[in-house]
C-alpha cells in the first residue's frame, strides 16, 4: 500500500438551516475553498470522489451523491457513496484513503453533507431512530438520546461518573468553539447552565446533546508524488482503523476488555465488557489504528483528538475507548484538565459536534479538515485567529462514531514536514 | 446564558400560494429569498416480522419468547434466529416473566411518533440465566424511584397490537 496524504480541505459553515441553497452548491462552497487552498490542483488531476451522507429521508432525494459529483464537474470520473450512520464521514475518509493507498487513484475527493433542516427536530429524531432495529427497538424507544442515556446511566453505575463531569465536557467544547468561526453555536456556558437546561432523557439535558445542522465538508487526499506537487504542507494519514458492534444494545456481550499496549488484564478485574457502558467498536478501531501507526501510549503520543461528542457522555466514554485514560476514569479525566485546549492532549479543540453542529455526513470530514489545519499550523489563517492553534502539533487523531457504537472509525494524522 | 427572546412558536401551518412577484431586472434574482414549500409524505409499509413473528405471537398469548443456540447454548432475550457467535439456527424458549433492571432512562422528548407519549421510561431487562437483554417500557413509577437492579415483572396488553410494546414492565417490589 502507498502512503496517503491530505493536501486540502474545506467546510461550509454549519448552521441550523440553509434554505438559500440545495445540497449541491453547499458542497461546492466547501469544495471551492479546498481547491483554492491548493491552486496547483486542477479538476483534470482529480481521479474520482467518495460521497458521504447518512439519510435519504431528510431531503427525500435518492442518489444525492451523483448529483453533487456532477455539480462539482467530476463526471465521468469514478465515484461511490459510503454510508454508516454517524460514522459515515469517517468511513468516507477511510474509503478515499483506500482509493489512494491501493494505487487506484492518485487524487481523490471525499465530500460529505447533510440537510437536516428539511424536517422539524422531532421528525429528524424519528428518522435517526430508524437506525435501530425496527422489529424490537424503534417501536419501544424510538429516540437515540434515550439509548445513549441508558448507556451513560450504566456508566455512572459502574464507575461513579457524575452529571457534573458530563457538564464539564460541554463547557470545555463550547469554550473552544467560541473561537471557531465555523461553529454553529457560540455561547459562554457554565456547568450550572448545563445542569439546569431542560432534561431530554435522564441524565442528558439540552446542553449535553449536539443539534441538527445543515452543512458540508470536503477533504482532498493524494499520493506522495501528487502531494509534493500540490502543497509544501501535506499531512500524512499515518493509519486508519475501524471497529464494529451489534446494532441492538441488548446484544452487547459481557466479556473481557480488549487491551491496548499500555494496559494489563489486572486493570480490569471483574469488569464486564463492553456491556452497554462502553463502545467496543471504538476500542477496536483505536487498537487497529495504534498498531498500524506504532502508537503504544496514546495520551503521550497524540497532541490532540477530534472525537465524536454527539453527547457529553460519549466524549467521556470515548476517552476510555481511545485509551487516553483507563476504563472507568473518563470522569476524572475531564476533571484533570488534560483534554483542555492547553492540556496534555486537547480533545475537540474545534468545539466538537456539541458546539460545531452535526450535519451527519459532513461531520467526520469536518473533523479531518480541522485536524489537517492543526497539523499544518494554519488554524490562524482559516479561523482568522490562532487562539485554537495547538503549538507544535505533530500528531492528531480523528474519531467518527455511528449509532450506539455500531461503526467507529479512528484515523491518525501526522505532520511530515 | 443569553435570555430567550419572547416569540411565538414556529408551526408547520402555511398558506396556499399560486404566484409570487418577479422583478423585471433578472440580475436581482440572486438576492431573492428561497421559496419553501410543504411537501407531505405518507406511506403504509407492508412490514413482515419474518422469522421474528413467533415473538409477537407469544406477546399476544402473554408469553415472552427468547431464542437459544442449540450448539453453543447462548440465550438471547431479544430473539436472534441465528446465533451471533457460532452461526447455528436457534430454537425458541420461554423467558421468565420477572427480571432486573440492567439500565434505564426517562425520556422527556422523543421522535415525533412517540412525542405524545412522553415522559416515558425505557429499561433494559436482564433475566436470570439469559445472556442478552430486552428493551421495554417501564410503567407506573417515576424517574426518582427507578434503580438499577430493581426487580420488575412483565404485563401484557389484552388486545395485542402486534408491536414489541404489547409487553411492558412494572415494578415487582
Amino acid at each position: 500500500m502507498r502512503d496517503v496524504y491530505m493536501v486540502s480541505g474545506g467546510v461550509s459553515k454549519f448552521t441550523k438551516a440553509r434554505p438559500d441553497r440545495t445540497f449541491q452548491p453547499m458542497v461546492k462552497e466547501a469544495f471551492d475553498y479546498a481547491m483554492n487552498d491548493v491552486p496547483n490542483l486542477t479538476i483534470d488531476q482529480i481521479d474520482g470522489s467518495v460521497a458521504s451522507y447518512f439519510s435519504d429521508h431528510f431531503q427525500r432525494q435518492l442518489m444525492s451523491g451523483i448529483m453533487v459529483h456532477d455539480y462539482l464537474g467530476l463526471c465521468p470520473k469514478e465515484s461511490k457513496r459510503v454510508e454508516g450512520g454517524g460514522a459515515t464521514g469517517g468511513l468516507c475518509f477511510q474509503t478515499a484513503w483506500a482509493e489512494v493507498a491501493s494505487g487506484r487513484q492518485d487524487v481523490c475527493v471525499a465530500f460529505g453533507f447533510e440537510t437536516m433542516s428539511h424536517v422539524n427536530t422531532w421528525k429528524g429524531n424519528e428518522f435517526i431512530a430508524l437506525a435501530s432495529d425496527t422489529n424490537y427497538d424503534y417501536p419501544v424507544g424510538g429516540f437515540y438520546t434515550g439509548y445513549y442515556a441508558m448507556m451513560v446511566v450504566r456508566h455512572m453505575h459502574e464507575f461513579g461518573t457524575t452529571r457534573e463531569q458530563l457538564a464539564m465536557v460541554s463547557v470545555k467544547n463550547y469554550q473552544n468553539a467560541f473561537h471557531n468561526p465555523y461553529a454553529q453555536k457560540k455561547m459562554k456556558i457554565t456547568v450550572e447552565d448545563v445542569l439546569n437546561a431542560p432534561m431530554v432523557a435522564y441524565p442528558l439535558g439540552m446542553l449535553d446533546i449536539c443539534v441538527m445542522s445543515d452543512g458540508a465538508a470536503v477533504c482532498i487526499l493524494a499520493d506522495e508524488k501528487m502531494a509534493a506537487k500540490l502543497t509544501d504542507k501535506p499531512v500524512k494519514i499515518a493509519s486508519v482503523g475501524c471497529g464494529t458492534d451489534a446494532m441492538r444494545m441488548a446484544d452487547r456481550p459481557h466479556g473481557d476488555v480488549i487491551l491496548l499496549p499500555h494496559e494489563s488484564p489486572d486493570d480490569y478485574k471483574g469488569l464486564k465488557y463492553p456491556g452497554v457502558h462502553s463502545f467496543r467498536a471504538g476500542r477496536m478501531g483505536a487498537k487497529l489504528a495504534y498498531e498500524r501507526a506504532g502508537i503504544t501510549n496514546p495520551l503521550e503520543e497524540l497532541d490532540f483528538v477530534e472525537l465524536h461528542d454527539a453527547y457529553t457522555s460519549s466524549e467521556i466514554q470515548t476517552y476510555e475507548d481511545l485509551g487516553l485514560c483507563k476504563y472507568g476514569e473518563g470522569g476524572q479525566f475531564i476533571e484533570s484538565g488534560k483534554p483542555n485546549i492547553d492540556g496534555i492532549c486537547s480533545v475537540n479543540p474545534s468545539g466538537g459536534l456539541l458546539a460545531c453542529g452535526h450535519p451527519v455526513g459532513a461531520t467526520g470530514l469536518m473533523q479531518a479538515v480541522f485536524a489537517f489545519w492543526q497539523l499544518q499550523g494554519t488554524i490562524g489563517k482559516h479561523f482568522q485567529s490562532d487562539k485554537l492553534q495547538i503549538k507544535d502539533a505533530k500528531r492528531g487523531l480523528i474519531h467518527s462514531h455511528a449509532g450506539t457504537g455500531t461503526y467507529v472509525t479512528v484515523s491518525i494524522l501526522e505532520k511530515p514536514f | 446564558m443569553k435570555k430567550k427572546e419572547t416569540k411565538l412558536p414556529e408551526t408547520e401551518e402555511g398558506t396556499v400560494l399560486f404566484n409570487v412577484p418577479l422583478p423585471e431586472d433578472l440580475s436581482q434574482l440572486k438576492k431573492m429569498s428561497p421559496i419553501i414549500i410543504k411537501w407531505p409524505y405518507h406511506t403504509d409499509y407492508i412490514h413482515s416480522y419474518g422469522q421474528d413473528s413467533p415473538f409477537f405471537a407469544g406477546l399476544a398469548n402473554k408469553k415472552l419468547l427468547g431464542t437459544k443456540c442449540p450448539k453453543c447454548g447462548y440465550k438471547y432475550a431479544t430473539p436472534k434466529f441465528h446465533c451471533m457467535y457460532c452461526g447455528s439456527e436457534c430454537d425458541w424458549f420461554e423467558l421468565p416473566l420477572e427480571g432486573k433492571i440492567h439500565t434505564w432512562t426517562t425520556c422527556y422528548y422523543g421522535g415525533q411518533e412517540f412525542l405524545k407519549e412522553t415522559p416515558f421510561n425505557l429499561i433494559l431487562v436482564e433475566f436470570e440465566g439469559v445472556d442478552s437483554l430486552l428493551l421495554v417500557r417501564l410503567v407506573g413509577i417515576s424517574q426518582d424511584e427507578i434503580r438499577i437492579g430493581m426487580k420488575v415483572k412483565a404485563r401484557f396488553r389484552r388486545n395485542s397490537q402486534f408491536k414489541p410494546t404489547d409487553v411492558y414492565f412494572v415494578p415487582a417490589e
